[in-house]
């Protein structure tokens, strides 16, 4: 009893704020520090930047599937981009294809990904009333929000958005004068992205704290979900990662506005020199791709984490190699920083340096091909439930392998002499880490959408969304692999000056078709997801009969997700058909003296814990109410 | 006290040992330490390519890290106030680390000062320029330090801050301290690998 009196002299000053009373809508929607509206805002944020990110895709696709094409009933949407004869300003192409990158990147697979399913599921999962601090999460999603709003607006500028690829490597970027992209766009993009900065660190620092600081009683490292475990990991990337392109960006700021030279040397610009020496364009690539590779997983381990997850739920099997998963997120995470020159091969490179790279780079492959190998042993011979999360998850599974096998191919750094910056570099990190990270998030939202709305998402609509996807998905980038071997370049506008160009039109055509098939197959989720919210089936409880603490909490999550105590953890998550038991899957909070005829005999043995587990302090923010 | 914390630990091995805020803060100090380590190996990878320009430390960088090392003890002083709810030992000593941070920044515009004297400037050999950056970079996290010690401050007036409530204090004092150590680092690298 002490323990609990001590705790509440702790917390009464910090969570004065915490009072029970009806909040207005401001603050309960708009500047909420809710973790649940919060997840939900980076959701439809996410969303929406995906649906533009995906329409200038298209848009870049038809030039390059159909170059020379009367484009000129674009001319509504893109003014002045269109020109007179019917073509997509070159320019405009080159700044798409940038717009398309960052926005993918960074809005939806970073912000919209780990900050929808995040945000939501770590309280829940382990057992939290909140986030660490729910006024930093706040910050987090508004910066986040600005950091659009500033990218948004470069879009509508004069000179266009920044155009000199999502990486912009100066002098291109460093230089207004190098491309009508790097004017204002430019501006507007490092300015955006320092910001995003900014909100990802907040962000991430506050998931980390949570499942360190917040987890429930009983809820140990080793009974934490993958989810959380993905999430957690994710973060630290984050935390570690972020800072390094807020470096790399501001020496860029300094030499673009300041006349700096950290990135310039010796260039001549319309016949004059320019006065920088003593610069090296190398360094930005060594410190951006310091972030960027990270970066690749920070996209990837959540939508990793979502999988395990779905797929032991659905496939009514206890995960395979829990702690194995656990320990190839960490072996993942922390290859993750050592191989960044993979990226920077062809930069005249010390050919010995690059094949330690290459040696590292080849090394993700094993923790890589852990996971897969358990995803699909953990399918092996399970009861599997086709939900069309499970559907998704699966297909994530089969991206991740196929996609993972070209990445054995690219780390080779001779090979990449021929590969560099071809569209099969492109097929691979979109099928590996795009559309593999896409279906982790729609796995995520067809999974968790009862506990987030309280209504069902039409089940013969979403396995309808997935089969057209995973089609649509292997026909537009496997038939890239093959334009991309022959040898054409990414980022060009076209290819077609020599005959031999010529040869890919047909293939590229056939890509461009799939895509817009693709693009369009999205619109049956879009009609999904806001039709199920209003209409949908109401929920029941625990959907998807599963064993998460999620689950345990009301349909509709009040403010502080459960009603009276935190339930207490005592078990694993993924106790699913286990032997003896009625019922083929025993929730975490059910103790083990209550399951005796499923318990194996060293679980008995953890009968006598639950009474200290249930004498632990509650971590409960709330408590002083 | 001490009894019923060593009661909790026993009965909750697995749960909450930290607090969450101080936790948050730890993480904060990573993330400026992810900066400088890029930026000085930035500056290490750009110095081994060679055409970089030497040039002399100004004398006042070495008075200005005694003062941000003497405001750190003021700081530790403010701490041990707090902790003996010595409610004005508490406010003079956090007004001397204020001070204290004030001169520092001072001191460091006027070493910029004796840069350009000797033709050193912000634009021209990044050698230069990164000397410039990190002093910058420190200096606005400096400032954001002295904001932590404002609010500090005014929660001390308004007594919020006692031997029962430590946390603002404590996470005042050791942000104040990791940015005096940073400098520290910093001022030790610029003069090892000028």
């Amino acid at each position: 009893m002490s323990v609990v009196e001590a705790n509440l002299g702790h917390d009464v000053h910090s969570h004065d704020e915490h009072e029970h009373h009806e909040l207005n809508f401001w603050r309960q929607y708009i500047f909420s520090e809710d973790h649940k509206v919060i997840a939900k805002q980076y959701m439809i944020t996410g969303i929406f930047w995906a649906i533009i990110g995906a329409a200038m895709s298209v848009i870049f696709r038809l030039q390059l599937g159909f170059p020379g094409a009367d484009l000129s009933w674009l001319k509504p949407f893109l003014g002045d981009w269109i020109t007179e004869t019917g073509a997509l300003d070159p320019n405009f192409y080159l700044a798409l294809v940038t717009m398309h990158g960052t926005i993918m990147v960074f809005f939806v697979l970073t912000a919209g990904l780990s900050g929808t399913f995040s945000n939501f599921l770590i309280p829940l999962q382990v057992g939290a009333r909140d986030m660490a601090s729910g006024f930093l999460n706040m910050l987090s999603f508004w910066l986040f929000f600005v950091s659009g709003l500033l990218m948004f607006i470069s879009i509508f500028l004069e000179t266009g958005p920044a155009a000199g690829g999502w990486v912009i490597y100066p002098p291109l970027s460093a230089l207004p004068q190098a491309h009508m992209g790097s004017e204002m766009g430019m501006t507007l993009w490092l300015s955006s992205m320092a910001i995003f900065i900014m909100s990802s660190l907040l962000g991430s620092l506050n998931y980390v704290t949570t499942v360190i600081n917040l987890r429930t009683r009983g809820m140990t490292f080793t009974r934490l979900p993958l989810t959380i475990w993905a999430f957690l990991i994710t973060a630290v990337l984050g935390i570690i990662s972020f800072p390094v392109l807020l470096s790399a960006a501001l020496l860029l700021i300094f030499d673009r506005h300041f006349g700096t030279s950290f990135y310039l040397s010796e260039i001549y610009i319309n016949g004059e020199a320019l006065p920088n020496v003593g610069g090296s364009p190398i360094l930005f690539q060594h410190l951006f791709w310091f972030l960027g590779h990270p970066e690749v997983y920070i996209v990837l381990l959540p939508a990793l984490g979502i999988t395990s997850e779905v797929i032991a739920t659905n496939a009514r099997k206890p995960i395979f190699g829990y702690r194995a998963m656990i320990a190839s997120i960490m072996a993942i995470a922390f290859l993750a920083f050592i191989v960044w020159a993979h990226h920077m091969f062809v930069t005249g490179m010390n050919p010995f340096l690059g094949s330690i790279f290459m040696f590292l780079t080849l090394i993700i492959a094993v923790p890589s091909a852990v996971k897969a190998f358990n995803y699909i042993t953990t399918l092996w011979r399970g009861n599997i439930v086709f939900t069309p999360g499970m559907l998704f998850s699966i297909g994530l599974v089969s991206l991740f392998v196929s996609g993972g096998l070209t990445g054995i191919i690219l780390g080779n750094s001779a090979l990449d002499i021929q590969l560099h910056d071809t569209y099969f570099v492109v097929a691979h990190f979109h099928i590996v880490m795009g559309a593999a990270s896409a279906f982790g998030f729609f796995a995520g939202i067809y999974h968790w959408y009862p506990k987030m709305f309280g209504r069902m998402l039409n089940s013969t609509l979403g396995q309808i969304h997935f089969w057209l996807t995973f089609a649509g998905v292997y026909l537009v980038f496997m038939p890239m692999h093959y334009i991309g071997i022959a040898g054409f370049p990414r980022r060009y506008y076209q290819f077609t000056s020599f005959d031999f160009g010529k040869s890919f039109t047909d293939l590229n055509m056939f890509v461009s078709i799939a895509a817009i098939f693709t693009f369009f197959a999205q619109f049956i989720f879009l009609w999904n997801f806001f039709y199920s919210m209003f209409k949908g089936k109401v929920a029941p409880q625990n959907p998807w009969n599963s064993n998460t603490l999620e689950w345990t909490t009301p349909v509709n999550v009040g403010h502080g997700n459960w009603v009276g105590e935190i339930p207490a953890v005592y078990r694993w998550p993924y106790d699913y058909s286990k032997p003896g038991s009625d019922v083929d899957f025993i929730p975490q909070n059910i103790p083990h003296s209550q399951t005796l005829e499923s318990n194996f005999p060293h679980e008995n043995e953890y009968i006598a814990q639950e009474k200290e587990i249930e004498a632990q302090n509650y971590n409960d923010q709330f408590a002083s109410h | 006290m001490a009894k019923v914390e060593k009661l909790r630990i026993e009965e909750a091995p697995e749960t909450l040992s930290m607090d969450p805020k101080k936790f948050i803060l730890w993480g904060f100090i990573v993330t400026i330490i992810m900066l400088f380590a890029s930026q000085t190996s930035a500056y290490l990878v750009r110095r081994a390519e060679g055409n970089w320009v030497e040039f002399e430390v100004p004398q006042i960088f070495w008075t200005s890290s005694v003062v941000l090392i003497i405001s750190s003890i003021a700081m530790h002083w403010a701490y041990l106030a707090a902790k003996k709810d010595n409610f004005n030992t508490l406010k003079i000593a956090i007004s001397i680390t204020f001070v204290l941070g004030l001169a520092f920044l001072w001191m460091q515009v006027e070493g910029w000062k004796d840069l350009v004297a000797q033709n050193i400037y912000f634009v021209g050999n990044p050698s230069g320029s990164f000397f410039y950056v990190f002093t910058l970079l420190h200096g606005v996290h400096l400032v954001t330090g002295l904001i932590v010690l404002c609010v500090t401050f005014i929660s001390a007036m308004r007594l919020k801050v006692h031997a029962k409530n430590l946390r603002r204090i404590e996470i005042c004092t050791t942000y104040w301290h990791f940015l005096d150590i940073l400098w520290l680092y910093l001022f030790a690298f610029l003069l090892y690998f000028r």
